[in-house]
C-alpha cells in the first residue's frame, strides 16, 4: 500500500536501485530521478554492483533463477536507508516477492523481509516520504498518464503520480479511456502472446491519443517501452515523420519542468 | 440438436484462436461492450470500498474455513441431504458422473431432460453423453440454449452467448426454430425461448441442475437465478439430478447471505438474482408439486488435485461469479472460446490445469500479463497472478517420478531452460553483467532490427548509447 | 464402483496437509455494515429496491387489499386466479374476486394431474409471503400444500401479499432471527422481482421463464 505520509522525517541517504531496463534503455530518466533527489538534498547512493530485481524469470515461471539473481542484490543495501525503485514493477518485485522467494532459506528470508519495509516507488517516496510538491516553471501543456498495473495492484502507489501532476500548475492531466487497463506488455508474455499484447498495446495506445494530450507519462519503464515502442512503430506505418505521442518517464518531465526557464 | 458441437481444444492451437479473435473486430467489438457493461454494473454495487474490502475478507475466511474441513463438511453433507431424502452420488472422473446420470435416467426410462445452468455439466460434457446414450438434454438457460441451437458452447461461464449479436441468435432462431419469423427485438427473441422451452419443462423427464453452495448442516442445495428456468428445472420434472464439485460445501447456512452478496454482485451487478431457490428435500406427503426424487453428484475431476497443496488450495475458494473475466484485458479482446477449455478467462487459466493436466493448458497460463485486475476483483480474494506464476513454474519444472500435478513439467525445453540459465549467469554477477551490458551499448549500432514478435508491431528495442552507471560515472 | 469413487476422494482429501482455519465471523460484520433500520425505513428501502427489479408496489390495508386485487386483475383483463382457499388471505381473495365475476382455480390435485392445465390456462397467481428482506428488495417464501412451488412460478402474473411488519434488514437476519437452521422446508425461495434474463447482447428482458410480472400487496397499518 502508499507509503503513509511521513514527510517531515527525511532521510539524509538513499540508496537507487535503478532497474535493468532504465540502466539500460532509459539512462536519462534514471539520472534525472537522482537529479531530483540530490536536489532535494538527499545523498544518493548507486551500489554500481546491482543488476536486476530478477523479475523476467519469475513472472516466466523460473523462480530458480529468479532467485539466483535476487540473492545477489539482496547483499548490495546493507545500511537502513530507504530503497527507492523508479518502477513500480521492480519495487513490487523487491517489496512482496523477495519475502517469498525466500521463504525456505532463514537467512536470506529475514534480510528480505527487513529491506521489503524499506523499498519505495519513486513517486511515492517523493510525494509521501519528501512532501515534494513541484514548483512548475514550464507552459501550459496537457499529458496523459499511463499508470503500470503493479504500481497501482501490487503497491497502491497509483495516486502519487497523479498527486505530483495535479500540483503543477502548468500541467493538465488528461483522462484516457480504460485507464486502469493493462498496457499489454507484462514482461514475456508480449513475445509468448504477442497477437493478445499487440491487440493491448494498440488499444492502450489509441486510448491515450483520443484525449489529444500532448505526451504520455508513466513511472514505469517497461510500459513506456512497451506503448513507446507500439507508438513509433504505428509512427512509421503511418508515415508520421515525428512522433504524434512523445513520452517519457516522469522524474525526466518533473526535472524539466522545474528547471528555470523551463521549456513543456 | 446439431450433431456437430463444438469440440474445444485447450493447448494446441490456443495462439491461432486467438489470433483469430484478435483479428474478429465484431468478436472485440461484442466483448468489450459487454465486458464495460458488467465492470460498470459490478462497479456500482461496490460504491463503498471499505464494505467491499471487508466483504471480500469474509468472503475469503468462509471459503477457506469450509475448505479447511472439507471432509468432515461433506460427509455432513451427505448424511444430512440422505436425511432429507435427496440420494448422494460421488464421482471421481466425468465418465462415473455421466454413468451415474445416465443410470438414473434409464432408471426412470428418460427420454427428455431439461437442463438448468450448469459449468459442471459442462465440463463433463453431459450433453454429449446424453446424446450418445439416446437422450435429449435441452439447455433452458437463455445463453445456453442459444449455444445449444447454434452447435457451440459457452464463451462465458455467466453469460454463456456474450459472443453472440443479437441478430445473430435472430437469424439462428429464424432457420433452427419452426415456424418462426426473423426478428430481432430482443424481448421477442426471449419470448419465442419462453415458448419452446415452456413446452419442454412441460414434459421433461428429467430437470438437471448445477449447485451455488450446498449447505451442510442442514441438506440444501442453494441455486441462483434470474430466469426461473432454474426453478423449473429443479421442480416441474418428476426427477431432480443436481450436480456440483465437491468443493462447493459450506457448514453453515450464515455462511450462505454474504457469499450470495458477493456472487451476484460481482458477477452480474445487482444486489441479489431474481431467484434463490433453497433445496431440502424432494417432494414430501402431502406436497403437490416438485421431484419425487431429488439426486446430487459430488464431482471431483482434479479438484483433490488442488486441494493436496496449500497454495494450489486456494483455486477451489472460487464461487464462479465470472468477475475475474469481466475484468480480464485478455479475455475482452479473445472472448471465451478461444480457451479451449470449459472454465475460460483468469479461473478458467488456474482450474483447467487440475481438470486436464498442464501437458493441455501449460499454454493457458502465459496467456496472461499478470496485471493483477483478476485478482483485485476477486470477491473471495484467490491470488490468481500468484498461481499462474507458480503453475507456469510447474510447467517449466523438471519433470517428477511421483508428479504432484498432471503433466508436472509439461513445457520443460531444453532451450528455455538454457537461456533462463545463461540469464541467471549473467544477472547473478556483476562483472558479467557489466561486460554484456556495456558490449551492448557500446556496440549498439548492431542491435537488430528484427527482434522475433517485438517488432512485430513495435520498433527494435536499442540500448542507449551509455548506460546510467555510465553517466553517473561522467557526472561524477 | 461408486462406493469406491467416494473412498477414493475422501482417501485424497485426507491425505493433504490441512490446517485448520478460524471460524468466520458472519455476524459481526453484518453489525458493522448494516445498520437495523425503522420499520418504515425498511419498507421505504424494500420497496425502492423491489422497484428498481421491476416489481409493482401497492401499499393496502387488512380491509382493502382484496378491492386492490381485483382492481388489478380488471385493469389487464384477467378474469382467473390461482389461489389457495385453505389459507385465510386466499378465503377472502376468493370471496372477494368470486363477486366481481373472476374464475378463481385452485391446486387441489398433485401437478402431474393438472400440469398442461397450470402451464397453459392460468394467468395468474396469487400467494403469501412468508416475509421480506429490505437491503434487496426480496420476497421471501415458503411453499406449502396450500401454495405450492409452480404457484409462484408458472402463472405469467404473481401477486404476492406481504405484511409490512415482517421486513428484515437483512437476509442474514431473516436466517437468525428465523432459526432456519432449525428446520427447513423442502423448498424455500428469495424472489426479487419478475424472472429476466440479459443473456442477449446485455439487454435486459422480462418474463424469460417465470412471471413476467410480480405485484407485491404491501398489507401496512395504513393505505
Amino acid at each position: 500500500m502508499q507509503t503513509q505520509g511521513v514527510a517531515g522525517k527525511r532521510p539524509a541517504d538513499i540508496y537507487f536501485f535503478a532497474t535493468c531496463v532504465v540502466d539500460q534503455f532509459f539512462p536519462g530518466a534514471g539520472l534525472d530521478a537522482i537529479t531530483l533527489l540530490e536536489r532535494e538534498g538527499i545523498r544518493v547512493h548507486f551500489p554500481v554492483a546491482q543488476t536486476c530485481c530478477g523479475q523476467p524469470a519469475y513472472t516466466s515461471g523460473f523462480p530458480d533463477q529468479a532467485r539466483a539473481v535476487a540473492a545477489h542484490q539482496l547483499t548490495l543495501f546493507p545500511e537502513n536507508w530507504p530503497l527507492v525503485v523508479p518502477s513500480g514493477s521492480c519495487a513490487g518485485m523487491i517489496k512482496h516477492h523477495y519475502p517469498r522467494l525466500f521463504a525456505d532459506d532463514p537467512q536470506r528470508r529475514a534480510q528480505a523481509e527487513a529491506l521489503s519495509l524499506r523499498v519505495y516507488e519513486f513517486t511515492d517516496f517523493l510525494v509521501n516520504v519528501l512532501g515534494y510538491a513541484a514548483q512548475d516553471q514550464g507552459a501550459e501543456c496537457t499529458v496523459v498518464l499511463h499508470t503500470s498495473c503493479s504500481a497501482r495492484r501490487e503497491m497502491g502507489v497509483h495516486l502519487s503520480s497523479r498527486q505530483l501532476l495535479d500540483g503543477m500548475k502548468g500541467v493538465t492531466v488528461a483522462m484516457q479511456d480504460h485507464e486502469s487497463e493493462c498496457c499489454g506488455f507484462g514482461g514475456t508474455f508480449s513475445l509468448k502472446q504477442p497477437e493478445i499484447s499487440a491487440a493491448m498495446v494498440a488499444d492502450k495506445l489509441e486510448s491515450l491519443k483520443a484525449t489529444g494530450a500532448e505526451r504520455v507519462l508513466s513511472a514505469d519503464c517497461g510500459c513506456l517501452m512497451n506503448i513507446l515502442g507500439h507508438a513509433a512503430w504505428k509512427d512509421a506505418q503511418d508515415g508520421q515523420t515525428s512522433a504524434t505521442l512523445p513520452g517519457e518517464h516522469i522524474a525526466s518531465f518533473l526535472l524539466r519542468r522545474t528547471e528555470q526557464g523551463a521549456a513543456k | 440438436m446439431s450433431e456437430h458441437t463444438m469440440q474445444f481444444m485447450p493447448g494446441a492451437g490456443f495462439r491461432a484462436r486467438a489470433r483469430a479473435a484478435v483479428d474478429n473486430p465484431a468478436l472485440r467489438r461484442s466483448f468489450r461492450a459487454a465486458m464495460d457493461f458488467l465492470i460498470a454494473k459490478r462497479s456500482a454495487q461496490f460504491d463503498d470500498p471499505l464494505e467491499l474490502e471487508t466483504l471480500r475478507t469474509l468472503g475469503e475466511q468462509i471459503r477457506q474455513y469450509n475448505l479447511g474441513k472439507l471432509p468432515e463438511l461433506l460427509e455432513q453433507l451427505e448424511a444430512r441431504l440422505t436425511g432429507n431424502g435427496i440420494q448422494v452420488h460421488w464421482a471421481e472422473t466425468p465418465d462415473e458422473a455421466n454413468a451415474i446420470i445416465l443410470g438414473i435416467c434409464k432408471a426412470h426410462s428418460a427420454k427428455l431432460m431439461v437442463k438448468g445452468k450448469s459449468m459442471v455439466s459442462e465440463e463433463i460434457e453431459l450433453n454429449h453423453a446424453c446424446a450418445a446414450a439416446g437422450i435429449e438434454a435441452m439447455e433452458s438457460d437463455m445463453g445456453e440454449y442459444i449455444v445449444q441451437l447454434a452447435g457451440e458452447k459457452p464463451s462465458h461461464i455467466i453469460m454463456p452467448a456474450i459472443h453472440k449479436t443479437k441478430e445473430e441468435i435472430a437469424h439462428l432462431f429464424h432457420d433452427k426454430v419452426d415456424g418462426v419469423a426473423y426478428t430481432d427485438n430482443v424481448d421477442e427473441l426471449i419470448q419465442i425461448g419462453r415458448r419452446v422451452l415452456r413446452e419442454k419443462f412441460l414434459v421433461a423427464d428429467i430437470g438437471l441442475s448445477g449447485v451455488n453452495f450446498a449447505v451442510a448442516e442442514t441438506g440444501t442445495l442453494c441455486l441462483v437465478e434470474n430466469e426461473g428456468n432454474g426453478r423449473l428445472s429443479t421442480t416441474a420434472p418428476p426427477v431432480h439430478i443436481a450436480i456440483t464439485g465437491i468443493e462447493k460445501v459450506v457448514e453453515k447456512l450464515a455462511h450462505v447471505p454474504p457469499l450470495l452478496s458477493l456472487l451476484t454482485r460481482s458477477a452480474t451487478g445487482q444486489n441479489i438474482s431474481t431467484y434463490f431457490n433453497m433445496i431440502s428435500g424432494a417432494r414430501r406427503p402431502g406436497e403437490k408439486d416438485g421431484p419425487h426424487e431429488v439426486h446430487l453428484v459430488l464431482l471431483d475431476n482434479g479438484r483433490t488435485q488442488a486441494y493436496a497443496d496449500e497454495q494450489l488450495r486456494t483455486t477451489l475458494q472460487c464461487i464462479r461469479c465470472g468477475a475475474c473475466m469481466n475484468h480480464c484485458p485478455v479475455y475482452t479482446r479473445i472472448g471465451g472460446h478461444a480457451y479451449g477449455t470449459t472454465y475460460p478467462g483468469p479461473i478458467g487459466k488456474i482450474v483447467s490445469p487440475h481438470l486436464l493436466g498442464l501437458e493441455a493448458t501449460a499454454t493457458l497460463t502465459t496467456a496472461s500479463s499478470l496485471c493483477g485486475a483478476c485478482g483485485e476483483v476477486c470477491p473471495v480474494k484467490i491470488p490468481i497472478p500468484d498461481l499462474l506464476m507458480r503453475l507456469r513454474s510447474e510447467a517449466f519444472s523438471a519433470p517428477h517420478d511421483d508428479p504432484r500435478l498432471r503433466g508436472q513439467g509439461a513445457a520443460r525445453s531444453r532451450l528455455m531452460s538454457g537461456v533462463w540459465q545463461i540469464w541467471a549467469r549473467i544477472y547473478r554477477s556483476p562483472t558479467l553483467y557489466g561486460i554484456t551490458s556495456w558490449l551492448a551499448s557500446r556496440f549498439n549500432c548492431l542491435t537488430p532490427s528484427r527482434q522475433g514478435p517485438w517488432t512485430a508491431v513495435r520498433t527494435p528495442l536499442k540500448p542507449a548509447p551509455k548506460r546510467l552507471r555510465d553517466l553517473l560515472k561522467e557526472k561524477a | 464402483m461408486n462406493a469406491s469413487a467416494r473412498q477414493r476422494i475422501f482417501a485424497k482429501l485426507r491425505s493433504a496437509p490441512v490446517l485448520p482455519k478460524a471460524a468466520p465471523d458472519v455476524a459481526a460484520w453484518y453489525a458493522a455494515h448494516r445498520s437495523a433500520e425503522l420499520p418504515a425505513e425498511k419498507v421505504a428501502r424494500f420497496r425502492r429496491h423491489i422497484e428498481l427489479a421491476h416489481a409493482e408496489v401497492h401499499l393496502v390495508s387488512a380491509a382493502s387489499w382484496p378491492q386492490k386485487l381485483a382492481e388489478i386483475l380488471a385493469a389487464r383483463q384477467i378474469g382467473r386466479l390461482l389461489l389457495a382457499p385453505g389459507t385465510p388471505h386466499g378465503a377472502r381473495a376468493r370471496s372477494a374476486l368470486t363477486a366481481e365475476g373472476v374464475a378463481c382455480p385452485t391446486y387441489e390435485a398433485p401437478i402431474e394431474r393438472w400440469k398442461a392445465e397450470m402451464f397453459h390456462d392460468i394467468p395468474a397467481s396469487l400467494t403469501a409471503a412468508r416475509c421480506a428482506i429490505a437491503e434487496t428488495g426480496t420476497l421471501v417464501l415458503w411453499p406449502d400444500a396450500h401454495e405450492p412451488r409452480l404457484m409462484s412460478l408458472v402463472p405469467a402474473l404473481h401477486i404476492v401479499l406481504l405484511d409490512a411488519g415482517k421486513i428484515y434488514n437483512t437476509f442474514h437476519e431473516v436466517v437468525e432471527q428465523e432459526a432456519w437452521v432449525a428446520g427447513l422446508p423442502t423448498n424455500a425461495l428469495l424472489i426479487s422481482g419478475p424472472s429476466k434474463t440479459a443473456d442477449i447482447q446485455v439487454t435486459l428482458a422480462y418474463g424469460a421463464h417465470g412471471p413476467k410480472e410480480l405485484i407485491v400487496l404491501l398489507q401496512g397499518d395504513e393505505a
